[in-house]
């Protein structure tokens, strides 16, 4: 039911042609000096990195249960059951905490624009809605970014895993980073290289604020029962004083 | 002393409106990457870490005090209420303003009440920010509607009074707590000095530090620049609690560094640990030390001094949780742009001045006028003069 995408850094010739499709798919440019970046933006969703001829790309990695979903104030993102991660643009306040809380920072900014907006990869949800591939994955021409079912893709990563002996960093990143995510990479080289995290706890973040959000209805009602006590005893002394008459007991 | 003299704190304010207007106009004309050093990789700046974070922190004698006075019928404190309350009302109307700079499409900040998010730290947070302003709004208001004599509404505002001074402080808790739970979300990018389960708690417990402090602190510049008597056996008695507020605060940090087994990072050195030294020192060591000497609290300079070091070692906390924590992860160094620092010094610029028409205008330091919030008097008192010191 839930897609992913399998990218495979041992098949890869870093010839960015997912890189120039992305940028069709999404209505943006793409030229050579674009092409040259090295790094993801708000006009880059995804990037071929070239680390001495060992290549990675970056992508949002659509999370199982995303933190970027999680921390929006105004709930813009939304984890969809296809699989991709998709922001609602016309409800984004601009407060950019998806940002600071995403683990693998892919929310980018529009900083140039008076009005700007947050921009990254939504695993081309349009398409993968008519029931095609990614654009990036139906673009590659060696099978290096590969586009299928989640649980197939894990067991065809695993089946890589097993047979490659030694070709490959005996990982799947993303197959339990953070609760899992859509996207699943395979490396030679280890994947700190470029940027990813490796220290990543392998449950889902938003547990982390959740757990203390969920305690505030109950805080609040015993907060608001104790506090009113609280009232009640302090000033009660008053009131007997003045019913019997006697001045009020000397002021704290 | 409102006369129209020029002194040295009007060029600075003059020379602050002019800047910060340009400040303004380039922010809204070419947007937060021309205004700004915030980049992808920090996206939160001096407008989060110091506006939103410290200002929220420093206008936590609102609810302090309240607490104290209607809560815990603490009577002596009500003649810095209203001062109180109205530093609060301020602070939180102020950090309204810093998020219409902050945020990418601040026309779009009512959203939250209509977009709901329950599972958001933030949506909670703006939720409470909003609905604290409008308690605040409310507990001020009785100073105005005195001052113009609506006499019914004051009535009506005082039978309130209870359940908003109660949902205020229940209000303050959740969001100044909250705040800190922002920040739970990020183990892998906050620095270990900052990052704790216990955000949450440190969050409240210094906002009450903060809250104490920050009412000595304006207290004793009222009594200063508004030639008002300063009610040194309030302030002292403030100073009391403060100490034992920064100990309670400081033992808890403390066994939360050293459960997570955090100190141990002092070796490494860095930035980091420079910030976090200065923080402790000025938040909890200085001011502790201080205070704990009976000669200095109960000096009102002594006093004055010991919660003067204690705002700036909270406001070094926040800002440490917000810029210098996250700088490591970040891969980059992070310091304002001009434009970022006059909007912030023009917001505290304007409030001050705010304040001082409030202090001319209305009623701030005339608590008198207001009764008991349990006996509502059949008339109220047009003109009541200097009664409290009779009182008190």
């Amino acid at each position: 039911m839930s897609k992913g995408i399998l990218y495979d850094a041992t098949l890869c010739i870093g010839c960015k042609m997912c890189e120039q499709a992305c940028a069709e798919k999404h209505g943006l440019p793409y030229d050579e000096n674009i092409a040259k970046e090295q790094k993801q933006s708000e006009h880059k969703y995804t990037v071929v990195l070239n680390r001495d001829d060992k290549f990675m790309r970056r992508l949002c990695m659509n999370c199982q249960d995303p933190t970027c979903a999680s921390v929006c104030p105004v709930g813009a993102f939304r984890k969809t059951t296809l699989g991709p991660v998709v922001y609602e643009s016309s409800r984004c306040i601009g407060c950019r905490y998806c940002m600071m809380a995403c683990p693998f920072s892919v929310p980018k900014y529009e900083w140039d624009k008076t009005w700007p907006l947050v921009r990254k990869c939504d695993m081309c949800t349009e398409r993968l809605q008519s029931g095609l591939p990614t654009a990036c994955a139906e673009i590659c021409p060696t099978g290096a970014t590969k586009f299928g079912e989640r649980d197939d893709l894990i067991a065809e990563a695993k089946d890589r895993l097993a047979k490659g002996q030694g070709q490959y960093v005996n990982h799947i990143y993303g197959l339990e980073e953070v609760g899992g995510t859509s996207v699943l990479l395979l490396s030679s080289v280890p994947f700190e290289n470029f940027g990813y995290k490796c220290d990543l706890s392998t449950e889902a973040l938003p547990f982390l604020t959740y757990r203390v959000l969920s305690h505030i209805p109950d805080l609040v009602a015993i907060g608001a029962v104790g506090l009113g006590g609280i009232w009640w005893l302090c000033n009660r002394k008053e009131e007997v004083a003045a019913a019997e008459g006697r001045p009020a007991p000397s002021k704290a | 002393m409102l006369k129209g003299k020029v002194t040295f704190w009007r060029v600075v304010f003059a020379i602050l409106v002019v800047l910060g207007a340009y400040a303004t106009v380039l922010r809204f004309v070419r947007g937060l990457g021309a205004s700004t050093h915030l980049t992808d990789a920090f996206p939160w700046g001096l407008w989060i870490g110091f506006d939103v974070l410290c200002g929220v922190m420093l206008a936590a004698g609102g609810f302090t005090l309240t607490a104290a006075v209607y809560l815990f019928n603490l009577k002596k404190f009500k003649p810095i209420v209203r001062p109180t309350v109205l530093t609060a009302f301020l602070g939180y109307l102020l950090v309204c303003v810093a998020l219409l700079f902050d945020l990418g499409r601040g026309y779009r900040i009512w959203h939250p009440l209509v977009m709901w998010n329950p599972r958001s730290v933030m949506f909670e947070v703006a939720w409470c920010v909003m609905l604290y302003t409008s308690v605040l709004s409310l507990e001020f208001g009785g100073v105005l509607f005195e001052r113009f004599h609506l006499f019914k509404l004051l009535r009506l505002q005082r039978m309130m009074l209870i359940p908003l001074v109660i949902a205020g402080v229940m209000l303050s808790t959740l969001h100044q707590s909250s705040l800190g739970s922002l920040y739970l979300i990020v183990p892998n990018k906050l620095h270990p000095f900052w990052y704790t389960p216990l955000l949450p708690v440190l969050f409240f417990l210094s906002a009450v530090c903060v809250g104490l402090a920050m009412t000595i602190f304006e207290s004793s510049l009222s009594a200063k620049h508004f030639g008002k008597q300063l009610e040194l056996p309030l302030i002292k008695s403030l100073g009391r609690t403060l100490l034992v507020m920064l100990c309670v605060y400081s033992v808890v940090r403390f066994e939360d560094l050293l459960h997570r087994k955090a100190l141990g990072l002092l070796r490494n050195g860095g930035w980091e640990t420079g910030l976090f030294l200065l923080e402790i020192s000025l938040a909890c060591v200085l001011p502790i030390l201080l205070l704990l000497v009976p000669k200095v609290r109960e000096n009102p300079k002594g006093l004055y001094l010991a919660s003067v070091l204690s705002l700036l070692g909270f406001v070094t906390n926040r800002l440490n949780v917000g810029i210098t924590g996250m700088e490591a992860a970040a891969g980059q160094q992070y310091f304002p742009k001009w434009t970022e620092i006059v909007v912030t010094l023009a917001i505290i610029g304007f409030g001050f001045f705010v304040f001082a028409m409030a202090v001319k205008y209305l009623p701030i330091f005339s608590h008198e006028a207001v009764p008991e919030p349990i006996v509502v008097p059949e008339v109220l008192p047009r003109e009541v003069p200097e009664l409290s010191n009779v009182e008190s």
